[in-house]
């Protein structure tokens, strides 16, 4: 690891005083996963910070250059581990668009329901982790509950409580089940009161209060310029929201509002994700109004599409097809595209390099949460330590996002 | 929308601009590596332009292409509503000589990611307030980013242990000492 | 290796049970303590920290099998829970927590990106903890179900109670319903006449 007095100049210091160098290490309870901080401190008071990310880099952008164009979608998954279904479907819309085609109408608002859901899944983790860390253990937990419920319906969709590479390029793995709907009409509201409970407990308690507000201040102008998107650039008053600015998929059908706070403190990226999880859910409940009931979830494109399994077992051309898109992988033209998505952290955008073959030439993912720990330094410097964990909690550093 | 700010740029700044391209809709110019950082200043203060939200800067290697390296910067303009994609080339077959001057000073969200281009690809940025590496620690040697950086390579920093016996792989009945009555025997059903 | 079994009449013997019928009730207690009172080191690096963190919530609930208390101090933590991937660069902390703790001390791998580097094959993964620290339940998983990590938890108990440190593995259950579904393909070894 990095020696710890990297920042440390003998010659600046006054006497008889001495900072104290201290190491919040990379295995901590509130770091949220793996980040280090070295702060010198004089007192309580932080002077200087340095932010060290990085200890989950796990390779992402390497292993994506030694697959084909599916199998990035596992990887993918585990970037933003506590809202996958965006990521999938992030990567997705990217390699659609490098191909020029849109998904069938009942596929696009399958991916806004499953996609709204992980959002709500992100943000009850990230207040519930924040309101766990000031000692509210209670909220944490029934946040947790009502993560279950959502992880319940992704378990009955997709097969998998987490990670679930459900997103294919050209529309999803399955179609919906039979109880997805109701499901969901039925899910949503439980959540929405177990939110309606926590608010209960949390936001007129003083001590809670104090802890957030004034805290962790950032003007818009400084979130523009570190490259903030998301919640908590909508803490600091700039109503950015693709969803509203550049709609994709079916979100310009729906109607929503965007919350957006003030003073870009704790507090209010505290109560923009509080809102914005209702705002999900008022997106659930039309987007389940209007999806049809029938109709096909994927492309017909029998380059992109891997054919049924009975198909793939009695006829030639589904033994071909199978054959290509797996072994080859599918064949996207030579060229490069951005495209980017309102993920639950703010623009998880993908830049895609292909060469023509079923290998990606260069996947680069762009992590909204590094750009947003990049500003973590100047937020803390000048506060106290126990200011640091609010502070990071309300950032919402996913590791695997920020470091991929 | 923004084919404007293609027009606009290439009329400031004339043969800088070595060529313009919006495909799939993303607009695109690639400009000389020694006008980056005006050109970069100029997109960010321009009131025509007026990109003050930084997306993302990264870099893509082409090893059979000289110069190797291509640094690519996205821009968007939160009242203007428009996005740029920044490009420019640098360095040589080796990997060497690839320098590129710093737009920190421009937006700050440059610092970390600047970082980051140098760690995965080994691109200087000069005038960087402090460019070490990022994602990796400072032991490790080569950029993995590269092409000719081999996936697999590991430089571990604590030495693996030896001696160990990796116990084998089971047999249907071991290995877990309760609830064996669940699991298949080993022949196909 | 051979069969485990759990009858009084194995022929495996453990460390220690030569000594004597005392001895040996006093280890079953100290054992039976042990396993029963596990204070937890959470390691949490990656996605598994989600299924970590529904390991605690109150459907899945590790508290019920004493292990829920956790401690973040090394010191004072018996049990290390390994939850995510590890980098080469995480492995120096990791081996360094591993050494601050004190004897009897549990490993539990969460993952398969804690037991053999998940699929990560690359420059800067740890291919498994166990490269770096010895461990004595695996969890393979990505993420393991919560129920896979409480099967893991028991087998480690049970290897506790029993002073057994060689290291095991959960294998997956099989889920009668999906197997006896009509939409899976079933593949038969053809019979030879």
């Amino acid at each position: 690891m990095e020696p710890l007095d990297l920042e440390l100049d003998e010659s600046e210091l006054e006497l008889p005083t001495e900072p104290m160098m201290l190491n919040v290490g990379p295995s901590h309870p509130a770091m949220h996963g793996t980040v280090r901080i070295v702060m010198e401190l004089s007192g309580e008071n932080i002077l200087k910070a340095d932010v060290q990310v990085g200890y989950l880099h796990r390779g992402f952008e390497k292993m994506c250059e030694r697959g084909t164009w599916t199998q990035v979608f596992p990887y993918v998954d585990r970037c933003n581990y506590v809202s996958p279904m965006l990521n999938n479907v992030g990567f997705a819309l990217a390699v659609e668009k490098m191909l020029g085609i849109t998904v069938p109408e009942r596929c696009q608002y399958y991916r806004v329901i499953l996609g709204e859901l992980a959002r709500i899944s992100d943000h009850l983790t990230c207040n519930g982790a924040m309101a766990m860390e000031l000692g509210a253990f209670t909220p944490f937990l029934w946040m947790i509950k009502a993560r279950e419920m959502v992880w319940d319906i992704m378990e009955e969709e997709t097969g998998a409580r987490l990670t679930h590479s459900f997103g294919r390029v050209g529309g999803m793995a399955k179609p919906p089940s039979d109880h997805f709907k109701d499901m969901v009409r039925a899910t949503v509201p439980r959540i929405l009161a177990i939110i309606a409970e926590s608010e209960a407990l949390l936001l007129r308690n003083r001590i809670f209060m104090d802890r957030l507000q004034g805290v962790g201040i950032i003007s818009a102008k400084d979130a523009l310029s570190l490259g903030w998107t998301g919640p908590c650039l909508r803490s600091t008053g700039v109503a950015y929201d693709i969803r509203k600015a550049h709609p994709y998929l079916v979100y310009d059908r729906f109607d929503f509002d965007v919350p957006v706070g003030t003073v870009g403190d704790n507090w209010d990226r505290f109560l923009v994700r509080l809102e914005e999880i209702r705002q999900s859910a008022r997106i659930i409940q039309q987007a389940v109004e209007q999806m049809p009931d029938d109709g096909p979830i994927n492309v017909e494109d029998p380059r992109i599409i891997l054919p049924p399994k009975d198909e793939v077992y009695t006829t030639i051309e589904g033994t071909i097809q199978h054959f290509k898109i797996v072994m080859e992988g599918i064949k996207v033209p030579a060229g490069e595209a951005y495209s980017y998505i309102e993920a639950g952290n703010g623009e998880l955008g993908f830049y895609l390099v292909s060469d023509g073959s079923g290998t990606p030439y260069r996947v680069r993912i762009r992590p909204p949460s590094f750009l947003i720990t990049a500003g973590l330094e100047r937020m803390i410097v000048g506060a106290m330590i126990p200011d640091v964990v609010p502070t990071f909690g309300s950032l919402n550093m996913i590791g695997g996002e920020c470091d991929h | 929308m923004s084919q404007q700010l293609l027009d606009i740029l290439k009329s400031t700044f004339g043969d800088a601009v070595l060529e313009t391209h919006s495909q799939h809709g993303d607009d695109t110019a690639v400009v000389a590596a020694s006008r980056w950082a005006e050109i970069a200043r100029f997109l960010r203060n321009d009131p025509r332009c007026d990109m003050d939200l930084f997306v993302d800067l990264c870099a893509v290697d082409y090893p059979r292409r000289e110069p190797r390296f291509e640094v690519v910067l996205h821009i968007y303009s939160i009242g203007k509503k428009h996005r740029l994609r920044l490009k420019t080339r640098v360095g040589d077959q080796d990997g060497d000589g690839a320098e590129l001057d710093t737009i920190t000073s421009i937006w700050e969200g440059a610092n970390w990611l600047e970082r980051e281009t140098y760690d995965m690809m080994g691109i200087v940025f000069r005038g960087h307030p402090d460019l070490r590496r990022i994602l990796l620690y400072s032991e490790f040697v080569g950029h993995p980013l590269r092409k000719d950086y081999p996936a697999d390579r590991t430089q571990p920093l604590v030495p693996y242990r030896e001696g160990y016996e990796k116990v084998a792989p089971f047999g249907p009945n071991e290995g877990m000492s309760f609830g064996r009555q669940t699991h298949r025997t080993g022949k196909f059903e | 290796m051979g069969d485990l079994t759990l009858n009084n009449t194995t022929t495996h013997i453990l460390e220690g049970s030569e000594t004597g019928f005392a001895t040996t009730r006093v280890d079953a207690l100290l054992g039976w303590a042990r396993k029963y009172s596990l204070f937890a080191y959470p390691f949490v690096t990656a996605c598994c920290g989600m299924e970590f963190m529904a390991l605690a919530s109150p459907r899945f609930d590790h508290a019920r099998f004493g292990a829920e208390a956790p401690r973040f101090s090394p010191r004072q933590a018996d049990l290390l829970w390994v939850v995510g991937t590890i980098s080469q660069r995480q492995a120096p902390a990791l081996k360094r927590i591993y050494e601050q703790m004190m004897e009897p001390k549990y490993v539990l791998a969460f993952g398969t990106c804690a037991s053999s580097g998940g699929f990560y094959d690359n420059y800067t993964t740890l291919p498994g903890i166990d490269k770096v620290i010895p461990v004595d339940v695996y969890v393979p998983g990505c993420p393991p179900r919560p129920e896979a990590v409480i099967d893991g938890l028991l087998l480690l108990q049970d290897k506790i109670a029993r002073g057994d440190r060689r290291p095991a593995i959960v294998k997956p259950r099989e889920d009668p319903k999906v197997i006896s579904a009509s939409n899976l393909v079933q593949l038969r070894r053809k019979e030879l006449t």
